[in-house]
């Protein structure tokens, strides 16, 4: 027995890693089938738990794009503009139930090129994805019913983040598809793997050729993609900045465009709040993916009166988050996903400290190889610190406090985003008058990072427009 | 280490830096600890609490369920749990023969693993507690007793100090008194309090376990007010059932009175300790719980002075989980005695 009579050290708990095979070299899915770049240009995706390589993958140039395209359109056009939702529906439950039934697969995969804990790509990420298909399936025969016609747009050229790498393909794929839409994704550069074995599902499926189509790549195949003139639809999830120069390239050319960008989003706890509850959605607002989330409740408002009380309980909370390999199911926060992405992280908590916030972290063993950053609370904050302003995508937590409900509401919407919130307290009054006040998409009541696939997500001002899931998100895909 | 273990410790003050950072969480308590409550303080101490989230509670027990405990963790969790083991018997059709084989058990729960460690402590009713204390003499097991009208409660209260007399003055080490629900969910927690402090009074050195009954509490934000109630009024330890009632433990209302110690104790610097009971009768179960116990209250009440386990089946689950870690392979229930 290890661990003496008075202390008890969880054992590490690995999950099995062989369960996938992961190949030395992925092509484009372009057509049905995987090919090489035409120029034969390649990139490398590592573990960013390790910074060892996993595989090599192919890198789609503008010829590539073009050629994704085109299938789409000949797909489209040919195969599946014309046929009947019903049937429509049969392949995308397929779908669906392959990702179930694959979903250890998948969450290991998910975990070893994203870096996020394996408890989280387990009963998370694989589930939600698998759940979004299954979910637009049922819309796929019923598309008169929600109110936007049954016309497809045409061709959707769809890039997504790193951060939810299969979800995120879920959550672009499944609408489009129930929709009678043709579909080119590009997955980030960081994380293309379970795309590319989405991929294999989709033949796996028998998903007619050309209906989906995967090209890999960094920003230069994003833009070609959003570029190209035979792109009806454009649905981008990322940066506010990369949001930006996409809407200025496609003015004027007509596609319908839908983006969901970046946000800083106000937890708002007062002093009636379910304590033990707002600590737990705190932490999990925050510290959930590593903070890689668009919605993250990343600035804590915090009435003044319990503000002392209820930093205590979440510093002993933060203490018993457990930081490392992410395939060991017992642990909770997991690696950042790349280089570039810490380094922001460090950049910015650096400034927090240099603008004379309060830097906080618990006691925390990092590994030495691979990218990790230490669970972080800034108390001190100011509503002008960079920290509270800006998008630090990552485990840092802003406290603020606030003596009034207006001042909440002053603080909260204080900022260029508007993608979500969350409010705590066990007034119902209080909830509703605030949730009109707050000017965010999202707004979370009692709980945060809650998502299902029946409920409409997204942001406005800088956040993006467009709806993702329920009825709402259809509309983005149907020409009304 | 025997009597360590079954030893319940009281009155650690925490340390002082802590007690001074939760000034906040419950500043009403500053000097209130021991003293007593009129009804109407006491009323505004429980209805000024925090309120329980049920769903964040379901949330975060569903997720803490999700821990994977293997090998070595195991090994220390399953042995751990027999130390915490009340192992109980409360039927009509017990008898002081009946009371005996249980206290033999009690003492050497694996006759052929001498790695095993007694449990806690035998938990009979008070009628019986002569025959356990016979049984468990000189072995530093404790003999628990169940008294107060258990399960219902339903008896004057000098009918439930004359049942609390009988047990203690017969060598119970430890009470298990059941509350009053009817008075509790009829707001009279004032008469609740006065009875666990008559009760407190009557066990003498006993120590005292309060069974809030939480499966007729209705709603955690009720758990965790019976919680304090208990915990202002003196008991050593509050527990969630009587195991006559269903649903008896769960994760939630452990997760609830196990947050409650933990917070009783950074305000009034003394420690109180958690039986959960009714149900538990796999490792399974009982490891989830030391992970509640562990991630909630904190480390410091892993022991058996601080938190219990009231079962009788679970004793050989434990045990045979610990064989099977132990050679790979599983033997058949004969192997484990009754």
């Amino acid at each position: 027995m290890t661990g003496t009579d008075t202390t008890w050290e969880y054992a590490p708990a690995p999950q099995e890693q062989g369960i996938v095979a992961i190949k030395p070299h992925y092509g484009l899915f372009v057509n049905g089938e995987f090919a090489p770049a035409t120029d034969g240009r390649t990139f490398s995706t590592l573990n960013p738990a390790t910074e060892e390589p996993l595989a090599e993958v192919a890198l789609a140039g503008e010829a590539d794009v073009d050629r994704a395209v085109r299938a789409a359109r000949t797909a489209f056009d040919r195969v599946w503009g014309p046929m009947p939702g019903a049937q429509r529906a049969k392949y995308i439950y397929r779908i669906a139930r392959l990702l179930a039934e694959r979903a250890r697969e998948f969450a290991v995969l998910e975990s070893l090129d994203n870096g996020k804990p394996i408890k989280e790509s387990r009963d998370v990420d694989v589930p939600l994805a698998s759940a979004h298909f299954f979910y637009h399936a049922g819309w796929a025969d019923k598309l008169e019913y929600a109110g936007y016609g049954s016309t497809p747009v045409g061709v959707a050229g769809q890039v997504i983040p790193w951060n939810f790498p299969l979800l995120m393909a879920a959550w672009k794929l499944a609408p489009a598809l129930a929709a009678g839409n043709t579909c080119v994704l590009k997955p980030a550069e960081t994380t293309p793997l379970t795309a590319l074995l989405l991929a294999e599902v989709c033949q796996q499926a028998g998903l007619p050729e050309g209906v989906v189509n995967i090209v890999t790549g960094a920003g230069e195949t994003g833009a070609a993609l959003v570029g190209h003139p035979d792109v009806d639809k454009v649905a981008f999830t990322g940066s506010t900045e990369v949001g930006k120069e996409i809407l200025r390239s496609a003015a004027g050319t007509g596609k319908k465009l839908t983006m969901e960008l970046g946000g800083k989003a106000a937890n708002v706890v007062f002093e009636d709040a379910p304590m033990e509850g707002a600590v737990e959605g705190i932490v999990n607002g925050i510290f959930f993916n590593q903070g890689h989330v668009c919605c993250a409740g990343s600035r804590l408002l915090v009435q003044e009166s319990v503000a002392d009380a209820l930093l205590d309980r979440l510093r002993r909370r933060l203490g018993t988050l457990r930081l490392g390999d992410p395939l060991d199911k017992n642990t909770d926060i997991g690696a950042i996903n790349s280089r570039q992405q810490l380094d922001k992280i460090r950049e910015l908590s650096d400034s927090g400290e240099a603008e004379g916030a309060h830097r906080w972290s618990p006691p925390c063993q990092l590994p030495e190889r691979g990218y990790w950053f230490a669970p972080t609370v800034f108390t001190g904050v100011s509503q002008s610190h960079r920290i509270a302003r800006e998008e630090i995508f990552g485990p840092v937590l802003s406290v603020l406090t606030f003596r009034t409900p207006e001042e909440a509401v002053a603080k909260a919407n204080n900022t260029p985003y508007g993608l979500s919130a969350g409010v705590w307290t066990e007034k119902g009054s209080r909830i509703l008058w605030l949730a009109q006040r707050l000017r965010a998409g999202v707004v979370w009541a009692n709980t945060y990072n809650r998502f299902d696939p029946a409920s409409p997500f997204g942001g406005y001002r800088e956040s993006g427009f467009g709806r993702e899931g329920g009825r709402h998100g259809l509309e983005a895909y149907l020409n009304a | 280490m025997q009597a360590e273990s079954t030893q319940i410790q009281q009155g650690q003050a925490t340390p002082g830096a802590r007690a001074a950072a939760t000034q906040s969480v419950a500043p009403w308590l500053a000097g209130a600890v021991g003293t007593e409550f009129s009804d109407a303080a006491l009323r505004q101490v429980l209805l000024g609490l925090p309120g329980v989230d049920q769903v964040a509670t379901q949330e975060r027990t569903a997720n803490l369920a999700t821990r994977s405990i293997k090998k070595d963790a195991k090994l220390w969790a399953l042995i751990m749990a027999v130390r915490m083991v009340d192992l109980t018997t409360l039927e009509g059709a017990d008898t002081p023969g009946k009371v005996r084989d249980l206290c033999v058990k009690a003492r050497r729960p694996d006759p052929s693993d001498p790695g095993v460690p007694p449990v806690a402590a035998v938990c009979v009713y008070p009628d019986l507690v002569r025959a356990a204390r016979d049984g468990v003499a000189g072995s530093g097991v404790a003999v628990a007793s169940v008294a107060t009208a258990f399960p219902s409660g339903r008896a004057s209260l000098a009918v439930k100090l004359a049942d609390v007399a009988e047990a203690v003055n017969a060598g119970a080490d430890e009470v298990d008194m059941v509350i009053d629900r009817g008075a509790f969910l009829a707001g009279r927690y004032g008469q609740v309090y006065e009875e666990v402090r008559a009760v407190r009074e009557a066990c003498g050195p006993a120590h005292l376990k309060v069974i809030l009954e939480t499966g007729e509490l209705a709603t955690l934000d009720n758990v965790s007010r019976a919680s304090w109630l208990a915990m202002l009024a003196g008991a050593d330890f509050i527990k969630t059932s009587t195991g006559k009632v269903s649903p008896a433990s769960t994760p939630q209302v452990a997760h609830v009175m196990l947050a409650a110690v933990r917070d009783f104790a950074e305000a009034a610097g003394r420690r109180v300790g958690v039986k959960v009971a009714g149900g538990i009768r796999t490792a399974k179960d009982a490891i989830r719980y030391l992970v509640l116990v562990r991630e909630t209250a904190g480390e410091e009440w892993l022991t058996a002075g601080l938190f219990r386990i009231g079962a009788s089946s679970l004793l050989n689950d434990l045990l045979m989980q610990r064989s099977k870690q132990l050679t790979g392979v599983y033997a058949g229930p004969d192997y484990f005695t009754l």
